[in-house]
């Protein structure tokens, strides 16, 4: 059975580093970070997100697609070509690898709204964007995008982590941002789609840990459009964060006091006017609270965000080093790549590690 | 010699007591205790043989005597006595044909249906964490059933120096997902009613006036009271309305879904008449309908009639009985101002209802409960109310169970009589309740202690509370909100395809 028809939960080991200066830099120091925890994976998902990788096309939605076959690609290509200007498109460079197999079509689409179509839907282009992405993930039997954001890009398949990495060639890729993940789910998905990071737009998520609020979160997030095709944590996640973020309008530390919200008794101790506002999000956001174990790393244009659950009962560590921010799931994937650092740290349950890049884009809000 | 040939079949009433009361002799030291506690005269002393007898067609065993007797000599055992049997025409069905035949009269009873219908409830099992993710200790952890009932609000509102503005509808904030249905003053006695004000004081919660206005003495428990507008209007005015946390409007009530209320003259005494504000001995008549309200835009203007009233500071409860098509009806009030759904399941309890009326009328909580929900969501308005279930939740593994299948919190009103020592005997519409509940009788009134009422309230609550948060807990939850709505933690058993379907749910191995 295909991932999305069965729930799968997962244990997994996740990593993320920015340089806040913006510079780009190889995939090559992720992919060594993420592949000392190869004890928290097993094999069965790996996967990357990178940031700034396509500056060359960095006004264009970049799609990257899983198609099962021909008949699926040539579905969903129709669809675009109806929809968007494509300015570029080709198979998404790989490597044979040996331990990675049953790979489907992988392809890459640099993409634009059609200005009639866009104003015809009378969205904004992200929202124009969005909602394309679910036609096809929902209605076209095959086809699968798993990368949307300008800009930036998602790779991952079943396999470990440095195996995926050395698949889809990530060490020739040059981002300011880089996340990874390596997962350890209890059941075999055979399908790549179930993969972290899980993206929309330019939000993409990686995720350790298993979240008991899923199904409270998953239905109350159908209702304002989006669709869980896939029935994991990770994506259910995602759409929370771009629906807090996006079509509400939260600022990222908002959007933690609603996902890790504070307890009551730890709210009632606040200051009157941080009071009130934690109040307010618990109340008005409650069904987008998630409880139950996880660690996740946020990744958006400028700028990273790590979050634990607000009893923290994942590990995730964070290091700094000039104008360098780690965060892993262990300390060991940081002093890999970095082994003097400025300063080490465990954030706290619900307490938001937010990084941007320094007078660069803000998050949007 | 008697003629048989001659006896008018009219003269007997053809029926056995159902009941009998059973003495045991060796214990029973003849101190009339029973005597003087039974309301409905079972029990006779006969001095000159110094000995206890009984009248087993009066008992309607609500256990009292049994309760109260010193040397446990008396029990009420299910009379052995049958008709011949016949698996279509059972003693129930004969039984009531026969009184029927002799009165002339509508059948009438209290409290839930008793019939045997599927229980939901006890078809659905819970889930526990088990490795990939750990379960809390409510002893060690927070644990949190905090609830807040009401709209949400459309969109974030920012003021000048960008801090969010708090645009949040009127909401009701409560310790746990329970409140005290509504149950008249009237209906209930005085020591009934200030045992749940009490209660719901101490706990955090709500009770509820039900259609009957609210006692002068009951104004100081205002921020935990909900005041009930129902068809007959009693007792309702403007410091009314102010003075609870949030009004109600009874279209409907699961026992009798359809039909209005009568309570007899005979009830409205003293406070009752002063408190409904009607003359002492007329017959309180709550027709079937709201006569202004024939349909949702009707419904509408009482809702923001209700809202101008009280200046738009008090969330609006609309309570319904659930009926066939509830989830289109839920959905109407949804858009109609309401601020909270109150639906209310067929075998919610009452004071009085025709029984073929409470027995044959509405369905299951459970079912319109998950349709309701799903319905609200299939719209996309379920943020515009918050949805209140009762009729009937009988634990708090019923109240988890209905919290993931949809529900914001729950309504109880039977279990909460139960816990003031009412034993179930389903006969409230006599007004000779001998636990002092259902009965304005100053002699049996005063049988109620408020001050041990209220306690075994917030011991039972407290008690549920406590097991909420294991539950919670064995799920890896540590907040309600969490809960709510989160059917992949419930599984059927015994359920076929479609009742899984209505649910919501997998059957369990699934």
């Amino acid at each position: 059975m295909r991932e999305g028809q069965v729930r799968i939960p997962a244990g997994c080991a996740i990593s993320g580093l920015i340089d806040r200066t913006g510079k780009r830099m190889s995939g090559e120091a992720i992919i060594r970070s993420i592949a000392v925890m190869r004890d928290r994976s097993n094999g069965l998902g790996g996967g990357f997100a990178a940031y700034g990788i396509y500056p060359e096309y960095k006004d264009y939605f970049a799609l990257h697609v899983f198609y099962d076959g021909m008949a699926a690609k040539k579905e969903c290509e129709e669809f675009l070509e109806s929809h968007f200007d494509i300015i570029n498109l080709s198979k998404i460079p790989t490597r044979k690898v040996k331990s990675i197999t049953d790979e489907p079509l992988i392809w890459r689409y640099f993409v634009t709204p059609l200005p009639t179509k866009l104003a015809d839907s009378q969205l904004d282009e992200r929202e124009f964007v969005a909602k394309c992405v679910f036609r096809v993930n929902t209605y076209i039997n095959g086809a699968y995008i798993f990368s949307s954001g300008k800009n930036m890009g998602v790779f991952k398949a079943v396999g470990f982590p440095e195996d995926v990495a050395a698949f889809y060639k990530l060490d020739e890729y040059a981002g300011y941002c880089f996340t990874a993940h390596g997962r350890y789910p209890t059941n075999t998905p055979g399908w790549w789609g179930g993969a972290h990071p899980f993206a929309l737009l330019d939000y993409s998520v990686v995720h350790n840990g298993e979240i008991s609020s899923y199904d409270a979160n998953r239905r109350a997030i159908e209702m304002y459009g989006y669709k869980c095709t896939l029935m994991t944590d990770t994506e259910v996640i995602t759409y929370i964060i771009d629906y807090l973020h996006r079509k509400k309008g939260l600022t990222l530390e908002e959007i933690s006091l609603v996902i890790a919200a504070p307890f009551w008794q730890t709210i009632q101790g606040m200051p009157q006017e941080k009071r009130e506002l934690c109040e307010y999000l618990r109340i008005a956001y409650e069904a987008q609270l998630i409880t139950g174990p996880f660690s996740i790393l946020v990744g958006f244009e400028g700028g990273l965000m790590a979050l634990n659950d607000r009893l923290k009962l994942r590990s995730m560590v964070a290091g700094e080093k000039g104008d360098m921010v780690y965060i892993a799931s262990e300390e060991a994937a940081i002093r890999a790549i970095e082994p003097e650092l400025d300063r080490v740290w465990y954030p706290k349950g619900g307490e938001p590690v937010i990084v941007r890049l320094y007078g660069g884009q803000s998050d949007g809000n | 010699m008697f003629d048989f040939t001659e006896v008018n079949p009219m003269a007997i009433n053809f029926l056995y007591p159902n009941y009998e009361v059973e003495r045991n002799y060796d214990r029973c030291i003849s101190c009339r205790a029973c005597e003087r506690q039974c309301a409905n005269e079972v029990h006779e002393y006969l001095p000159d043989q110094n000995k206890m007898v009984c009248d087993d067609s009066k008992c309607v065993n609500c256990q009292r005597c049994v309760s109260i007797c010193p040397t446990r000599a008396l029990k009420i055992v299910k009379t052995n006595n049958t008709y011949k049997e016949n698996a279509n025409w059972t003693g129930k069905a004969i039984n009531e044909v026969y009184r029927q035949a002799g009165s002339g009269g509508v059948l009438l009873s209290s409290m839930g249906n008793p019939e045997n219908y599927p229980v939901y409830f006890d078809k659905i099992l819970l889930n526990a964490s088990q490795v990939t993710n750990p379960s809390i200790d409510p002893l060690r952890e927070p644990m949190e059933t905090k609830v807040f009932l009401g709209a949400k609000p459309k969109a974030i509102e920012r003021d000048a120096r960008g801090r969010i503005v708090n645009n949040l509808p009127p909401h009701l904030s409560l310790s746990m997902p329970v409140m005290f249905s509504a149950m008249s003053f009237g209906s209930i006695s005085y020591n009934a009613h200030e045992s749940l004000a009490r209660a719901a004081e101490e706990l955090g919660i709500m009770y509820n006036t039900g259609e009957g206005g609210l006692h002068e003495d009951f104004y100081r428990y205002g921020k935990n009271t909900i005041v009930q507008v129902a068809s007959g209007r009693f007792g309702v005015h403007p410091d009314y309305l102010n003075s609870g946390a949030a009004i109600e409007i009874k279209m409907g009530q699961g026992a009798k879904p359809g039909i209005g209320g009568h309570l007899p003259g005979a009830k409205i005494i003293g406070d009752v008449s002063r408190t409904r504000m009607i003359p002492e001995g007329t017959d309180a008549i709550s027709p079937a309908p709201h006569h202004d309200i024939y349909s949702i835009e009707d419904l509408r203007q009482l809702v923001y009639s209700l809202k101008e009233a009280t200046e738009y500071k008090k969330p609006v409860i609309v309570k319904i009985a659930a009926v066939h098509n509830v989830s289109a009806i839920a959905s109407g009030i949804a858009r109609s101002g309401a601020d909270i759904i109150a639906i209310d399941g067929f075998r919610g309890g009452t004071g009085a209802a025709p029984t073929r009326i409470r027995d044959h009328v509405g369905i299951p909580i459970e079912l319109a409960l998950a349709s309701v929900d799903r319905r609200l969501r299939e719209e996309g308005i379920r943020d515009n109310v918050s949805l209140v279930v009762g009729g009937s939740i009988r634990s708090s593994a019923d109240i988890v169970k209905a919290v993931a299948l949809g529900a914001d919190c729950v309504y109880i009103a039977t279990s909460a009589l139960l816990a003031l020592g009412c034993h179930l005997c389903g006969s409230c519409h006599t007004g000779k309740c001998n636990w002092g509940i259902a009965t304005q009788n100053p002699e049996l009134v005063k049988r109620l202690n408020p001050n041990l009422g209220y306690k075994r309230l917030v011991n039972l609550l407290t008690a549920w509370k406590h097991e909420i948060k294991e539950m919670m807990g064995g799920m890896g939850i540590n907040s309600i909100e969490s809960l709510k709505g989160n059917r992949l933690m419930l599984r059927g058993v015994g359920l076929n395809e479609k009742e899984l379907e209505i649910l919501g749910i997998k059957y369990a191995g699934e």
